[in-house]
Order: C-alpha cells, then sequence, then structure tokens
C-alpha cells in the first residue's frame, strides 16, 4: 500500500476507542502513517472516574489520562475538531480549515452530553453537564464551593453517581426523574427501587415522575430554581443536568453515512454503512458512536456508551481494517458496563432491553447483595450484580449461549426463585430507543 | 475408555515427587469422571470457567462428628451440640456466600497492604538469622530451618500469636491441614483426630481472643476481635475463632512448601539460581514461574449443587469434583513449552493462588515471604547442591511439598550488602 504509506490512516476522536483503536493498528503491524484527531485540547483520558472520584475530589481531573500501551508514532491533531467528510475526495475537514487526506478512517468521536434548551433556562449560570474532562474540572470547582442545594435532573447511571458524590460530601442534593425509579431505562424498575432506597438512606431527596420545565435564575443569571410540570419548585443554586448524551455525529450530515444523533450505522464488521445501505471498506466506527447490530438481540442495531465496548470494538475495527475485504471478522460483543454509587458496585452483562422478567438468581434484593438475570421470551439476556460480580462470568457465558431463563438453578446463596415484572418506561420517541445510556 | 483411576494414582504416595505425566493423561480429559463418582477438571479453560460457576460448592466437608465416648452426656447432648458448631462456623474456605463473602470481607478489611508491608522488615530480619544460624555446617536441612519457621514466626507476629506457644499447635495445624486431603478425609480415625486437633486449637484460640479484647494490640487477631462501630463484634466467636484457625493453619503449612519447592527448583535449573543470585530483581518473576510450575497447593475439592455442562461433559448434581489447579498451570493449550522452568515467560495467568473467589487471601505475604528467602538463599548459600533428589515428601498430594530438602554448601556468606 503505497498509498497509505503517504495519507495513511485516520482516527477521528482521541478518547478511548480512537486511542485503543490507534494501538491495535501498531499492534497488528500498520507502520504507515497514523493521524488522530480531537476534538479536545487534552490527551486521551479516562471517563468512569470523571462521576466518581474526580466530583468527590479524590482524583484531580487532569490525572485520568490514559496510559499508552504501545509507542504510536502518531500525528496528533488536538484541539481541533472534525466538521466536515468528503468521501468522494477520501479527506477530512477540520474546523480550522485544515483539509487531511486519509487512506482509511476510523470513526470514533463518541458522543456528547445532551445539554439543557438555552430557551427554558439552560443558559443560567451554575447548570452543568458531566461529560468531559473540563465538565468535571467545572463542576468539581463549584461543589466545592458548597452550593446549599444540588439539583440533579436525571436518575441514570451519572445522576446517581453525582447523587452519590455530593452526599459522600455532605451537600443537601435533590433528584428529580420522570420515571418511578432511579436507573428505570438500565435497569427497569424493580432493581431501580434498590437504588431508591439507598438515595433514601443516604439523604437525597429523590422525586420520582417529576419532569422539569424550566430553570429560573437571579438578577445575575445564575440558577435559583427549578419548575416542575406538576408545579412545584425545587430550591436549588447548583444543577447538574443528566439527560444522557446524543451521538457526535454531526460533522457526518453531508457524508452520505447512515448517521443521525443515534450513531453511525455499522455492519457487524465494525464498517460504516453507506446512505444507499451497502458497507463502505475504508471508513470503520468504534466506541459510543458506533450502532452496530448484535446477532445475540436478533441482529438488532444498538449502540452503548459502555466503557470495555470502547476498548474492544476500537481494537476489532482496527483489525479488520488492515485486513482484506475477505477477511472481515464480525464483532461479537457482549455489552457489559459498571458502576458504583451509595458503595455499591454495580455490574451488568448483556442488554436488558425488552425484558419481561427478571429473577433474583443469588443473593436477596433485601441485602442489596444480589444478582439478578433478565428474561425476554424464556431465554436470559442479560444479568445484573450488586456486590456480587464474581459469579457475572458464568452468566455471560450463559447468555452468550442463548441459555434459558434462568440459566442457572441450584447455585449457591440461592433462596426461592422470586420472579416478576422488571418494569421499564415505555421506550422513548424515534431513533433513542436504541440507545443504552450508561457511564 | 478413559482411565477412571487416575487420580488415585495422584494421590499415591509413590507418584508424589512427580504427579505431572498423571497430571497430563487427566488432561487428556478435561473433565475425568473417576471411578469413585468424583470429577477431575484438569484444563486451564476447564477451571477457568468453573471458579466462576455458582453451582460449584465449597462445602464438601463432611459433617463433623465425633466419636462415642461411652459417656451419655458427652454422647447425647454435648458433642452433638459440638458437632453442629463446628458444621456450621467452618473455616471460610470450606464455605459458600453469603457467609463466606461476609467472613472474607472482614479478614480483607484486616489484610492491608501497611500490615503486610510493616512485616517486610521482619522477614528481611528473620531470614538473615535463620541462615546466620547455619553457619559452621555443610549442610542446610531447608524445611526445618528456614521453610517452616519462617512463614510460621511471620503468620504468628501478624495475627498476634505469641511465638513461644508456637510449638505446641504445630501438630494441631499439620492435622488440620489434612482436611484438604481427600485420602484423610475419608479416613475415620485420622477425622477423630481432627476433631480433636480443632477442640484443642479452638480452645487456645478463644483464650486468646478474651486476652486480646482485654489488651486489644495492633496485631490482626486484635482488630477482628474487636467490637464493629455498632458496639457488636463484626463477627460472631464460633466464626472468629474458625477464621483465626484458618489463618494461623495457612500460615503454617503453605508457604513453607513455596519456598521448598521454590529452591529445589532453583538447583534443579542452576542457571536460573544463578540469574537470581546476580539480579535479585527478578524475584517476582521467578516467584510467579514457581507458582505456576510448582505451586504449594496442587488441588481443592468442591461439590456440584447442579448439574453442569463443561467441556462437553456433563457433571452430575452432587457429584465431588476436583479442581486440578497444577495441571491446568501445565496446560499446553494455555501456555508454551508447559513443562519448561521459565520465569521470562510474558503469558503466565497460572492457578497458584488458585482462583474465583476462594483465590488466596495471603497471596501477597505468601510472595514476599519467598522472594526475600529465595534471593537470600541464592545469595547467601555457597555453592548449594542438591543431596537428594528426589527428596522425600509430605504426604499431601494436594498441600504437596519436600518433607525434608537437605542442600549441600560450603559455607554460607556474609550478609550481602
Amino acid at each position: 500500500m503505497s498509498a497509505a504509506a503517504d495519507v495513511g490512516i485516520v482516527v477521528v476522536g482521541a478518547s478511548l476507542a480512537g486511542l485503543r483503536g490507534a494501538e491495535a493498528l501498531r499492534r497488528n503491524g500498520y507502520a504507515g502513517r497514523l493521524t488522530l484527531i480531537g476534538d479536545e485540547p487534552h490527551r486521551p483520558y479516562d471517563r468512569p472516574p470523571l462521576s466518581k472520584h474526580v466530583l468527590s475530589g479524590e482524583l484531580a481531573p487532569d490525572s485520568t489520562e490514559l496510559p499508552l500501551l504501545v509507542t504510536l508514532d502518531a500525528d496528533w491533531r488536538l484541539g481541533h475538531a472534525a466538521v466536515g467528510l468528503d468521501r468522494v475526495a477520501r479527506n477530512i475537514r477540520l474546523a480550522d480549515g485544515a483539509v487531511l487526506a486519509y487512506e482509511k478512517l476510523l470513526i470514533a468521536t463518541g458522543a456528547q452530553a445532551r445539554p439543557w434548551p438555552a430557551a427554558s433556562g439552560g443558559a443560567l449560570a451554575n447548570i452543568f453537564t458531566l461529560r468531559g474532562r473540563d465538565d468535571a474540572a467545572r463542576l468539581r470547582a463549584a461543589l466545592a464551593r458548597g452550593p446549599r442545594r444540588v439539583l440533579i435532573v436525571g436518575a441514570g447511571l451519572i445522576g446517581c453517581e453525582a447523587a452519590s458524590c455530593c452526599r459522600a460530601l455532605g451537600l443537601p442534593v435533590t433528584l428529580v426523574d420522570p420515571n418511578p425509579t432511579p436507573l428505570a431505562r438500565s435497569l427497569g424498575t424493580w432493581i431501580g427501587g434498590v437504588i431508591a432506597e439507598c438515595l433514601k438512606d443516604s439523604g437525597v431527596a429523590f422525586h420520582p415522575g417529576a419532569q422539569v420545565l424550566r430553570f429560573e435564575g437571579d438578577a445575575s443569571g445564575r440558577v435559583v430554581r427549578a419548575d416542575l410540570a406538576d408545579g412545584r419548585t425545587i430550591e436549588a443554586d447548583l444543577v447538574i443536568v443528566a439527560l444522557g448524551a446524543t451521538r457526535a455525529t454531526d460533522w457526518l450530515r453531508d457524508a452520505g453515512l447512515m448517521a443521525d444523533a443515534g450513531g453511525v450505522t455499522c455492519d457487524g464488521a465494525c464498517r460504516a454503512v453507506a446512505s444507499d445501505g451497502t458497507a463502505t471498506g475504508d471508513i470503520y466506527a468504534a466506541g459510543d458512536v458506533a450502532r452496530w447490530p448484535i446477532a445475540l438481540y436478533g441482529g438488532r442495531l444498538f449502540s452503548v456508551e459502555h466503557w470495555g465496548n470502547a476498548v474492544a470494538q476500537g481494537a476489532h475495527a482496527a483489525r479488520n481494517m488492515l485486513a482484506p475485504a475477505d477477511d472481515q471478522h464480525s464483532y461479537d460483543h457482549l455489552p457489559a458496563f459498571w458502576s458504583s454509587q451509595f458503595g455499591i458496585n454495580i455490574k451488568a452483562v448483556g442488554l436488558s432491553e425488552g425484558a419481561d422478567s427478571v429473577a433474583i438468581v443469588q443473593g436477596s434484593r433485601a441485602s442489596r447483595r444480589f444478582l439478578a438475570v433478565y428474561g425476554r421470551a424464556g431465554r436470559s439476556i442479560a444479568a445484573v450484580s450488586f456486590d456480587q460480580a464474581r459469579w457475572l462470568p458464568a452468566y455471560a457465558e450463559a447468555i452468550m449461549a442463548g441459555s434459558p431463563y434462568p440459566p442457572i438453578r441450584e447455585a449457591s446463596d440461592q433462596g426461592l426463585f422470586v420472579t416478576t415484572a422488571p418494569g421499564f418506561p415505555p421506550p422513548r420517541p424515534a431513533h433513542r430507543s436504541d440507545e443504552a445510556r450508561h457511564g | 475408555m478413559a482411565d477412571d483411576t487416575l487420580f488415585s494414582e495422584v494421590l499415591d504416595p509413590a507418584n508424589r515427587a512427580d504427579p505431572y505425566p498423571i497430571y497430563a493423561r487427566l488432561r487428556e480429559n478435561p473433565v475425568s469422571p473417576q471411578r469413585d463418582g468424583s470429577i477431575v477438571v484438569s484444563t486451564h479453560a476447564a477451571i477457568r470457567s468453573l471458579i466462576f460457576d455458582p453451582r460449584l460448592s465449597s462445602e464438601d466437608l463432611p459433617p463433623s462428628h465425633r466419636p462415642r465416648t461411652g459417656n451419655l452426656l458427652k454422647d447425647w447432648l454435648l458433642n452433638p451440640i459440638k458437632d453442629r458448631i463446628a458444621t456450621a462456623h467452618r473455616p471460610l474456605i470450606f464455605r459458600d456466600p453469603p457467609d463466606h463473602d461476609i467472613l472474607r470481607s472482614v479478614v480483607m478489611r484486616e489484610f492491608t497492604v501497611a500490615r503486610v508491608q510493616a512485616l517486610k522488615q521482619r522477614v528481611v530480619r528473620d531470614v538473615d538469622t535463620l541462615i546466620d544460624a547455619c553457619r559452621g555446617r555443610d549442610e542446610v536441612c531447608l524445611v526445618e530451618d528456614l521453610s517452616y519457621p519462617l512463614p510460621v514466626a511471620v503468620i504468628c507476629d501478624m495475627l498476634g500469636v505469641p511465638e513461644a506457644d508456637e510449638p505446641q499447635f504445630q501438630i494441631w495445624a499439620t492435622q488440620l491441614a489434612t482436611a484438604l486431603e481427600p485420602d484423610a478425609r475419608h479416613d475415620q480415625a485420622s477425622r477423630h483426630r481432627t476433631v480433636a486437633a480443632f477442640d484443642a486449637i479452638s480452645g487456645y484460640m478463644r483464650a486468646l481472643i478474651r486476652e486480646k479484647r482485654r489488651h486489644p494490640a495492633s496485631d490482626m487477631l486484635s482488630a477482628l476481635a474487636a467490637p464493629g462501630p455498632r458496639g457488636q463484634a463484626v463477627m460472631g466467636d464460633f466464626d472468629l475463632i474458625s477464621t483465626a484457625i484458618l489463618l494461623l493453619v495457612a500460615g503454617h503449612e503453605t508457604t513453607v512448601n513455596l519456598i521448598t519447592n521454590g529452591m529445589l527448583t532453583l538447583l534443579r535449573h542452576p542457571l536460573e539460581l544463578d540469574r537470581l543470585r546476580a539480579d535479585p530483581e527478578r524475584a517476582p518473576r521467578v516467584i510467579e514461574e514457581l507458582l505456576r510450575y510448582e505451586p504449594p497447593v496442587h488441588f481443592r475439592t468442591r461439590k456440584a449443587l447442579g448439574a453442569i455442562e463443561i467441556a462437553g461433559h456433563t457433571i452430575r448434581k452432587g457429584a465431588p469434583v476436583i479442581l486440578l489447579f497444577a495441571a491446568a498451570n501445565r496446560d499446553p493449550v494455555r501456555f508454551v513449552d508447559p513443562d519448561r522452568f521459565d520465569p521470562d515467560r510474558e503469558d503466565i495467568q497460572h492457578f497458584g493462588f488458585g482462583g474465583g473467589l476462594h483465590y488466596c487471601m495471603g497471596a501477597p505475604l505468601a510472595r514476599i515471604e519467598a522472594e526475600i528467602a529465595l534471593v537470600a538463599l541464592c545469595r547467601r548459600l555457597v555453592a548449594p547442591r542438591l543431596m537428594v533428589d528426589p527428596p522425600p515428601y509430605r504426604p499431601g498430594a494436594s498441600l504437596r511439598g519436600p518433607e525434608r530438602l537437605g542442600i549441600g554448601i560450603n559455607g554460607i556468606a556474609a550478609h550481602p550488602t
């Protein structure tokens, strides 16, 4: 590939998936030119600590840099967002006007926090989102100033982790979510109820079934309260908006790819799919931004914001980028995520969406130490552990094998099976139903 | 037809010096049913899968049963109660979740990096003293001169057991360790000796714990016995006693094999001995490879709570299962050239400390002791050579190691700077 030597491979997105992808290119013997483009000025950093140790002040925001696992010998273009892709000319346009040609392209632009609309108070001071390192640094500084009350909008993983941190810091916290319990969308209301109890125990004022309409500010433009749809108001001088993320695909608007706020559609081999439905041969995607068909779940398209997926998919896409078209390996990855909040280590495998049943298979809900399995039409599709992660590999194996539900009977620490409805809220409208939101 | 008597060959003391060829034959069937109904699992992949399988229970010891004494009160009331207590409060290596997890987390909270690091200087000092004591001799008897006394002194220090009392529970510890040996488990007389040893050591521990509560010190037993934040003890007294016994016995019966097997292996690979002497920084690599190549614990037993499909076999419900860690450590599917001792190998995910939720709690301590001991032995023994190869072995097939290891020397070098 003499052309590759001149133009080379370009990785757009210098976070976990992009970095691990670039490393895998080198590890697999790619010796040509390699360029990494990142919209942030920072070297690749790790996100999971941002909503945990960074908020609590145990870790400085700039101590989250990811280690380089191999010598990259790459051309770094940090602080330069990609703003356009021309597939015919095979080049990328950067925000500063520069144009970069590519031989092959890896899209790893990730996702961006869903902001609060400016029209209903989103522009007020002291309203934060939490996605990047700078977000975390700003939020940490604001928390350290000792706000009178923190309002967190959205009780997903990020919202709950933030609530846990704020309480550990001794700050009064109110948490609102339209669903009946926290984590309703990822774990269902039955398991989410366990976290609701934790919120209560730790003194978080949790308002389920509540919707914020707008924020109001004082004369100096700082947020002072939120108005709820039911007429209530909540006084708060610091707001964390934790409403999930949209995929960073704006720059691909005119690229002729199947891409929208739900992600870049890929085939099973991580190749981006063009608008006409055919897989491109030179453009791959990995990490939060990628939406790919998972055979285990009937070939449905999913995009997942999971750390483990960014690592595995980045490496997998890199492998395929260097392989000939007739040797593309399909990406068989069982999604998995973890969270830590209220002193509980939560780990999950598989995708619980569409589950019709959930059962505690080990431990007990009352002890908050348990392993639960989600079933759909008699098959095990996902599992979650609360302080019981050790057994998770056995359940992951069973889920991968398409085992019946529940997959394992006669285990240790197994009481009577309590099987119940998981209690998922109805899917959100449009493409957003295909997202799994996790930190 | 697979040979269904291979595991009895493993147990046969005649094969203690070199069980590895039998392990190789066992690995031909990753899951090998034996004539007695037990299942031997010997490949790396199968064991890795099983240690994370919740259907595999560690509660496989037969219930405690005291022999008849002729005293009606004892035989019909007191001893049955004692048996029930002993059975319900087994040491945590014989317990399943949730009890296991609760007990283990309490111990692990005390098994801190700081506690282990604090012992390091003591280990260095002890090793030097023990080696110094061999001056003027032309042979070191490694087990009695160093491999045994070192870990014993260290575990006594950490737990807060007066070392002067140690000789009285040496025999108890050895007897209790037979709980890991299938032969001894099925031997009625041996089981009765185990009960007697447990009662004796329990009495000792109960008194010691009372003393620790009266006069708490910085040791681990004081910490475990101290009241928790809500005033009551973190562990019940029966669990506290069995946990303390476990830690004490484990300190007596495992690291001794790691150090002795380690020195034996190095003497059989003189080039590696020379390299370690020249470069003590190699010690961690050497220890990890030793844990793979000649681990101190060769297997552990479990019980299948339900039927388990694995490697094309079904382990039936109720079957005794033997996880043959030492065979998995030599699995050619997992390790390149597995029978070669090679501290430089990159891929070294061994089961030397077991795996899964029962992974050895004392691993960091064992590593420190073995590193310091082996480096000092390599540097200070002058022209060390094996006197008998293979050496005589201790009876255990699971806790496997030499009974004695005579090392001929041309003197003891001064303490290296």
